[in-house]
This record gives C-alpha cells, structure tokens and sequence, in this order.
C-alpha cells in the first residue's frame, strides 16, 4: 500500500439488485415469480486521485446506479466501496466519510430549490457543515460570493432565484454548490446532457479548470461518447449491470475491444463526414429484468458462439496493452477470434 | 401559378415566415422572416439551440401553430400552392396526406388506448381510399418497411409494449401512411439511445431515396445533420443565420455563430484541451438586440452590427447573415 499510492476511489465487485416483484397476493394468486432487476451486477474500479473516469453507456445499463451508490443514495447489495482507504458502504459506517465527495446532477431544474435564493443554496452544505464539524466561522457570505465567482457567475446572482437563471447558468449554481464544502470527488451524472452545444462548451471548459485548480477526481457519466472522450482520462463502458470495456480514453477510442464498444463507436454520427462505411446496428438493449445468458451482449454481438451464450466472461487485461490497464470482457477477444478493431472513428 | 410551374417549383418554399405571439407586454417573434425551400427527395437540415426557433418553423409549415401564436407574415407555398391560409378542413387534408409529421417523443404521438394497428389502418383510410383489407395490407407492409419485426404479430400490440426505438418506426410508419411527399421530423432522435439514433437515422436516409419524399430534419444535434441532410440552415434567436451545403457548413462555416457552434462540440477523432466557447446565451425572446441578434456574443462585432441587421448574402460556398462576409 505504501509503495504505489492508493487509489481515491475504489469498487470490489458492487452490485446493486432491485426487487421489482408483484404485490405478495399477486404471486401467490396468479402464481407469478419473485422479479430480481440487477442494476449493477459487478463492477469493479478505481479512480486515482486527480483523474477523470467516464462511464458510458445506453439508458438501462446501471451508470447512474454506481453513482448513487458510490455517494450513499443506495446501499449495495454485495460487494465493498471505499474511499481515500475507508469502507464507506458498511452499515454503521461514519457518513462523515463521504463528507468529501459531492454529486453534480443531470437536471439543473430539478437539483435546485426553486423557493430558495441561490446564495442560500451554495451555502447550505456550509451550514450543515459546521453543524457536523464544528469548524470555526468563515464568513459565509464572502465564501458564497468566492463560489459563485469561481464558477463564472456574479457575486449579485446570489440574490436571485433559480428561474431566473438558463439551464448552463443552474448548472453552474449546482457546481458551485457541490464545491462549497471544499470536495476532493465529484461524481457528476449527466452535468451537461440537459444543455444546449454551446452551453454544454461552458460547462465542460468550467469543470476541466476547477479540476486544475482545485485538484479534483472526478467520475463522469454520461451516454454522449464525444463528451466523455473530451474529458475523461480513462473510460468504462457499461452494458447491462457490467463494465465490458474499461481502458484509458485515447486507447479505447483508438483500439476498440469489446464489439459492444465498437457498436457504440460506430453508432456516433460522423461529424468529420468522411463518409466511412457504417455497420448496420442490430437490436436492442434486453430486459435487465431477463438478461441473456452468458455474455450478456451476445444476442446482438455478430461474434457470438456457444461458450459466448453459455460462460459469462470476466474482466481480463487485453493482450499487448497489460501495461496502460485495458481490461475487457469478451471471449472473442480473449480467444483471438475478433479481427482487428476498426482504427477508432 | 401557371407560369411558375413551367421553372422548377421547390417542393417546399417557405418565404418570409414569421411566427408571433401576442403578450400583454407586446408581441414576441419567435421566427421571425424566414425563407427556405427544399426540393423533392431533399434533406434540409434545420439546426439550432433551444429557443431557436426551429421547432416553430416546422410548425408553422404544417399548420400547427398553438394559439395565441400565428402566422404574423409570410406564405408557405407546398408545390406552388399557398398552404398556410387554407381553411382548417383542407390543411388538415394537406396534413398527412401531402405532408407526415414526426415527432421527439414517440409515446405522445402515438394513442395509448389504441393498437398500433388500428393508429395505422385509421391514418390510411382517412387520407387514402382503401377498403378494410386493402388498408391492413398497406399497414402491415409499412411496418415491415420501417423495420419492426413480425408485423403480423405486433399489429395488434399496444404502444407501451414497444420500446423507444420501436415506438418511433411505428410513428414514422404513421408519417410514411399516405406517402406524402414532404416529411416534417422534430427532433426524431433525441429521446432514443445512440444505437437506436443510428438505426432511425439509416430508415430515414432509406426511405428519403427509395420514396423520393422530402424531409425537414429538425434538431438540435448536428451529429445527425452531418449523418443525414444534404442541405443544412442554421437558426438564431428566430432568424436563419447560416444556410448552405451540409458539407460546407460544417468544414467551412462563415457566420460566428456557425463557427462558435462547431467548435463547441466534442469530437471523438481529435483532442482539445478546450473547446471554443461562446460567452452568454440565446437572448430571450423579450429582448432580441437590435441589429444582429449575435453581435453581444460575438467576437468580431463592430458598430454596423449593432445598428443594421444582416440579411443572407452569399459568403463562400454557404449563405450567411453577417456583415463580415459582405467585405
């Protein structure tokens, strides 16, 4: 442990079931089954201090879910979740463990009191901050107008209220609100997915300088793969529960693995209209309430064999690229029977 | 209309249209004098942020406009004929059967009480004269068309047993009914994950060629516009700032916002440190700047901006709305 640092972040196959069952009654009366939905279904990572983790993938696949239960709104049902060393997901754990990390929601109209002045809502974290730990007095007010500077709004905006502001403007007030207990992680869902192009730039521009700033980790999600391309420094894809790719941003966008990422790639529209060649994208995204056997993707994979619909495959280092940590979990790629990915997009 | 037929009528031709909506405050122009045409089998791109306009524009064509909102000026000419001041009756004639519609959100288009179906079979027999039997095989054979699996089985689902991709073939199955010859698509991939955009993105190209329909792609993601249109007009604050081919907008934009706009989106090919940026936001409707709506947000205002607004001129291979280029 003390030799390479520890990671900020880390997850030992965390899983997270819903139990979506009829009513009691319903079962017994119409003989209908217990319906276990696994929202995530093992997955295992870490952040290091100062990086940037994506998560990407189709609605469904469980991103948002490692989100909540990375910050404590759920609780997993297996698996261990740490943070800076400490097991923060155990009952009974200090949630003062959590204290350093912060979420940034997709819906800038929905993450904010509407009935609360934006100075109010940058310095509630202060508040109950103080409450728990009882640190001297900053003056509240200059700590709010700092925030709110440091996110690019005016000391003035404090007076305002949140329907005053546009959707990139809220999303700055929810940034500036998740800074204000000095955080070391960010985990942001979708921050930019509710704005516009142009706005989106703002965001983006404004959470890669406070990372530089303020040194911060970030795990990113998000289903746009330009966007996560853009600032994340490594990538996870995820397909039904389960991270199927995992390896560092230019990598995985350059070399492909898994033909679920590939699929995904190809999906983007061409922007650079080169006129490349498209694989028709067949199928979609199954229940997770009946999730295939085996690889969980092989409906939809054009690779997929009998060991594929039978043997669930694990997360293994991809040959040649041990070194940089790309993982994927494919047995057409293990077994070397994928033809070389399409040099990126 | 006799003489005009002779030259090359555009399918579409909207000309000077502009959109208001009467407020106790006075009356706020949402699009405001705008002219485009499109050609039969054309894709036109029509791309902007919220509040643009873009949505209005294609409402206005086909006749949608919700009250208090009107027409305030212009005409909305489809193979010549002026469709905008026809009577309630006959646009509604017009509406399907000349030109389909479809929307962002599948799940309000389609009834939930009814089977996709019977939504389809209805559509057919009110603009075309089929019988039962006729209309069923019409049915079942653009259900296939759009590419939903066993259309004899799913004929009699309802709409919440599709997904979200399927629901929106089935929408434009709706559109294709009477095989208009102008489609209106609002935003027709947005709710829809990227594997699915791809796959409605690929029907819309095929059935653009196979049927000749014209299509008036509306959304805010040029990703799909690049994918899809052949010709692309880029909306500001209601007016049209930039409008040429897809190509040319997107590798050698000549507006500022045009500009501004490429460059803020991330791309998967090449990496940045930043994106460009442009500072501020659309303006609201209650306060438009005079002169070009862009000139506070943009780089390279001078006073000319602030005074006179742009009208389209030609600047390179596109037409934009800009002061800049006419030097």
């Amino acid at each position: 442990m003390s030799v390479s640092t520890p990671p900020l972040v880390e997850l030992v196959d965390v899983a997270r079931h819903f139990d979506v069952s009829p009513p009691w009654l319903n079962r017994v009366l119409e003989r209908q089954p217990r319906a276990l939905l696994k929202a995530v279904d093992g997955v295992s990572f870490a952040i290091a201090r100062g990086e940037t983790l994506g998560l990407v993938g189709e609605s469904g696949c469980g991103k948002s879910t490692v989100a909540r239960l990375i910050v404590g709104l759920y609780r997993p049902t297996r698996g261990e979740i740490h943070y800076a060393g400490r097991r923060i997901d155990a009952q009974g754990a200090d949630p003062g463990e959590r204290r350093n990390m912060q979420m940034i929601f997709q819906d800038p109209y929905a993450s904010l009191n509407p009935r609360w002045r934006v100075a109010d809502i940058v310095a509630e974290p202060l508040r109950a901050r103080r409450a728990v730990a009882g640190t001297a007095a900053t003056p509240i007010d200059a700590r709010v107008a700092a925030l709110l500077e440091q996110v690019g709004l005016a000391r003035a905006d404090g007076t305002k209220f949140p329907h005053q502001f546009s959707g990139g403007q809220r999303q700055r007030v929810s940034i500036a609100r998740a800074l204000a207990g000095n955080p070391a992680f960010l985990v942001c869902d979708e921050p930019t997915s509710a704005l516009d192009v142009s706005v989106q730039a703002q965001v983006l521009n404004l959470m890669r300088r406070l990372q530089r700033e303020l040194g911060l980790t970030y795990l990113f999600i998000s289903h746009n793969l330009a966007v996560v391309h853009h600032i994340a420094d490594r990538v996870g894809v995820m397909y039904l529960g389960r991270i199927v790719e995992m390896a560092p941003t230019p990598r995985l966008f350059a070399q492909p693995q898994h033909p679920y990422t590939r699929m995904l790639l190809d999906a983007v529209p061409d922007l650079a209209l080169t006129g490349k060649p498209r694989t028709a994208v067949a199928g979609e995204v199954p229940s997770p309430l009946d999730p295939p056997s085996g690889c969980t993707f092989h409906p939809r994979c054009p690779y997929a064999n009998e060991r594929c619909r039978q043997e669930l495959p694990l997360l293994r280092p991809v040959m040649g690229a041990e070194s940089v940590g790309a993982v994927v979990a494919c047995h057409a790629v293990a077994e070397g029977r994928l033809p070389l990915p399409s040099a990126g997009v | 209309m006799g003489a005009a037929s002779v030259i090359a009528v555009p399918l579409l031709a909207v000309e000077g249209l502009r959109v208001e909506f009467p407020t106790r405050h006075g009356t706020l122009v949402a699009v405001d004098g705008i002219s485009l045409t499109i050609a039969s089998g054309e894709v036109l791109g029509v791309v902007g942020e919220s509040g643009a306009g873009k949505s209005l524009t294609g409402a206005a064509v086909i006749g949608l406009i919700d009250p208090p909102g009107r027409i305030g000026a212009g005409k909305v000419l489809l193979a010549g004929r002026r469709i905008d001041n026809l009577p309630p009756e006959a646009l509604r004639r017009v509406r399907g059967r000349e030109i389909g519609a479809v929307f962002q959100d599948p799940l309000t288009s389609l009834n939930p009480l009814y089977t996709v179906g019977r939504q389809l079979v209805e559509t057919i027999t009110t603009h075309l004269d089929l019988d039962a039997a006729a209309a069923r095989a019409r049915a079942l054979s653009l259900f296939a068309e759009v590419g939903i699996p066993a259309p004899e089985r799913r004929f009699d689902h309802y709409p919440h047993q599709f997904s979200g991709g399927m629901r929106q073939r089935v929408v434009i199955a709706l559109a294709l009914a009477a095989n208009p010859r102008l489609i209106i698509a609002d935003e027709p991939t947005t709710a829809l994950d990227v594997s699915i955009q791809a796959q409605i993105i690929a029907l819309l190209k095929r059935l653009c060629r196979d049927h000749g329909t014209a299509v008036m792609l509306i959304t805010h993601d040029m990703g799909v516009i690049a994918e899809t249109a052949d010709r692309v007009a880029v909306m500001y604050a209601g007016r049209i700032v930039e409008v040429g081919p897809v190509a040319d907008v997107i590798h050698r934009p000549q507006h500022p916002y045009t500009r501004g706009l490429m460059g803020s989106i991330p791309s998967l090919v090449a990496s940045c440190e930043e994106l460009t940026q442009i500072d501020g936001a659309m303006p609201r409707l209650t306060a438009i700047p005079a002169g070009c709506a862009f000139h506070p947000r943009c780089p390279q205002a001078f006073d000319r901006c602030q005074r006179e607004r742009p009208e389209l001129m030609p600047a390179g291979s596109t037409q934009a709305a800009c002061w800049l280029v006419c030097a």
